[in-house]
């Protein structure tokens, strides 16, 4: 079944993006990441053009990210004081890299820097979850407990303006949280994703916040950054595709169910190894398009009246 | 003395021209592209009409062109660059249809002269227009043939692989089969009577590809007013998110 897309302007099969969307939402389930990641290439591949692509991809991270965050204000685990901060940089961040997104579309220049921000970034997340979980496993066979250190004190921590964190346990300043919400923010925009797999490692290693609140606060923070970049995109280029995105939202709503199904299967371990995995895969299959010499030298681009 | 000779050529030539016209018709001048917009086929037909018995002189040829609305387009070249590959050139063309498509009865190069393509621009290349390709490139030719290829494999430019079929001298066919990545405007469906490779009669009519239903809605509602779209986009999501949670909370139950 073929379905024409508005603001694409082309027409692709309703079952490949509900299947798109589907698998997206089955990943998101199992490792809890939103699948901006994923979702953004995979739509370059059957032809949605990028920008489009970009700013779609966002509005179905919004909607992803907020059924995982209902989830977790259940449990208590959103440090919401956090998230505002965080939220306060992002926004920042996100309207500086909607500029930069528009900016680099005239350039002609907007598929290279997707293309390399997802290869730099992804390829750096992806070897270091590989390290991280293969040293776990190792440590789980050879039967030694990981070395834990409760408080860092690495200069972020000596910064002013400090301010209480509760739910987190912390007191620190809050100029890196805002550092870290800009920097997720300005790749969100133009990467079309959430920045979660950024975003939790940064938390983690940088502000040093506790694992059982990092997912559901950079969910939350996610909905209000991801929220804008779309609102951004519809009002500065029109590129947000309701079409699409309602196809590849019903998709992972449902691929979300029977992926939470599938990890409460499998060891935890395995699956930060699977996932790791597969976001080397996305990365090295979008380095071989830079690297390989394409079959087409040539592209067209619509001139903006 | 130049004027003259113009003068008495159209005189002599006039009765030539006004022995045979074109009347043609449509299977359809409106397409709507709806949600499950899968391409369409258009039938473009005629006849000729004569006051007179059938000319001596030459066999009669029919062109039959079918055009999409125009725009210009940047065309972007990738070269290697310390070893990715990345666009480095550009030209910009200043007008080039968004759908063309020729339809004839025999090979474009035997039925029309150079000079007739030139004056009614009918082949594909004929269609694009080209004037200022920035000083530092030199192969800008290599830009519009790159176009035309890249439309061709989308099924955007091209022949109709049936031709047009000529009957007696005096009715005649062709079919277009319009592809789904249909851009919305009028499309001009032109028809050209040629006669020893000089047109001799034309026509043209109008078919209006719209979008149609949800589409339209969607597609007016993002670009006249962008702020309640966006806003629309959000609320969507916001209730699929919720719902969805709803519906999973339940099923946990």
């Amino acid at each position: 079944m073929q379905i024409y897309l508005p603001i694409a302007e082309v027409s692709v099969s309703a079952i490949l993006l509900f299947g798109i969307g589907g698998l997206v939402g089955v990943l998101s389930g199992l490792f809890g990441v939103g699948g901006g990641f994923l979702i953004t290439p995979l739509l370059f591949f059957i032809g949605v053009p990028p920008t489009v692509a970009v700013a779609t991809g966002a509005n179905q991270v919004v909607a992803s990210s907020i059924s995982g965050v209902l989830a977790h204000l259940k449990r208590r685990s959103v440090d919401i004081r956090m998230g505002i901060v965080l939220l306060i940089g992002g926004l920042a961040g996100s309207a500086a890299g909607v500029w930069v997104f528009n900016l680099l579309s005239r350039l002609g220049q907007i598929d290279l820097v997707v293309q390399l921000t997802y290869v730099v970034f992804l390829g750096l997340i992806g070897l270091l979850m590989l390290q991280e979980s293969l040293r776990a496993m190792r440590r789980a066979r050879s039967g030694t407990a990981p070395r834990v250190k409760r408080h860092h004190h690495i200069w972020v921590h000596n910064l002013p303006l400090k301010m209480k964190f509760r739910t987190s346990g912390l007191f620190i300043s809050v100029i890196p949280p805002l550092i870290v919400g800009a920097a997720v923010g300005v790749l969100a925009a133009i990467m079309g994703v959430g920045g979660g797999f950024i975003m939790v490692p940064a938390m983690i290693y940088l502000l040093g916040m506790p694992t059982k609140v990092v997912i559901g606060t950079s969910l939350f923070q996610i909905i209000f950054v991801t929220g804008f970049t779309t609102f951004m995109h519809a009002l500065t280029n029109q590129s947000v595709d309701l079409m699409l995105a309602l196809l590849l939202i019903l998709g992972g709503v449902v691929g979300a169910q029977v992926g939470t199904r599938i990890g409460a299967r499998l060891n935890a371990e395995q699956l930060r190894v699977l996932l790791a995995l597969l976001v080397l895969v996305v990365s090295a299959r979008i380095a071989a398009d830079l690297l390989l010499e394409p079959s087409e030298l040539y592209s067209l681009a619509k001139v903006k009246q | 003395m130049k004027w003259l000779a113009l003068v008495v050529g159209v005189l002599l030539a006039w009765p030539a021209a006004a022995q045979e016209e074109v009347i043609s018709g449509l299977s359809q001048d409106r397409i709507s592209i709806t949600a499950n917009f899968e391409g369409s086929d258009l039938l473009v037909y005629g006849a000729v009409k004569r006051e007179a018995p059938i000319p001596e002189t030459g066999v009669l040829q029919v062109i039959i062109t079918l055009e999409g609305p125009s725009g210009p387009i940047i065309v972007r070249r990738k070269s290697r660059e310390l070893g990715i590959w990345v666009n480095t050139a550009s030209v910009e063309v200043d007008n080039a249809p968004s759908f063309y498509a020729v339809a004839a009865t025999a090979p474009l190069e035997y039925i029309l002269s150079q000079t007739e393509d030139l004056r009614h621009k009918i082949s594909v290349v004929q269609k694009i227009r080209s004037v200022g390709a920035p000083q530092d490139i030199l192969d800008s030719l290599a830009f519009t043939d790159a176009l035309i290829r890249i439309r061709q494999t989308e099924g955007l430019y091209g022949a109709a692989e049936s031709g047009t079929y000529l009957k007696d001298q005096t009715l005649f066919n062709t079919s277009f089969d319009l592809p789904a990545n249909l851009v919305e405007g009028n499309y001009i469906a032109r028809i050209y009577l040629l006669r020893n490779r000089q047109v001799i009669a034309s026509n043209q009519s109008t078919i209006y590809v719209r979008k149609v239903g949800i589409e339209r809605w969607l597609y007016t509602l993002a670009q006249d007013q962008p702020a309640a779209y966006g806003a629309l986009a959000l609320f969507l999501a916001a209730l699929a998110g919720w719902a969805a949670s709803e519906a999973f909370r339940r099923l946990r139950r």
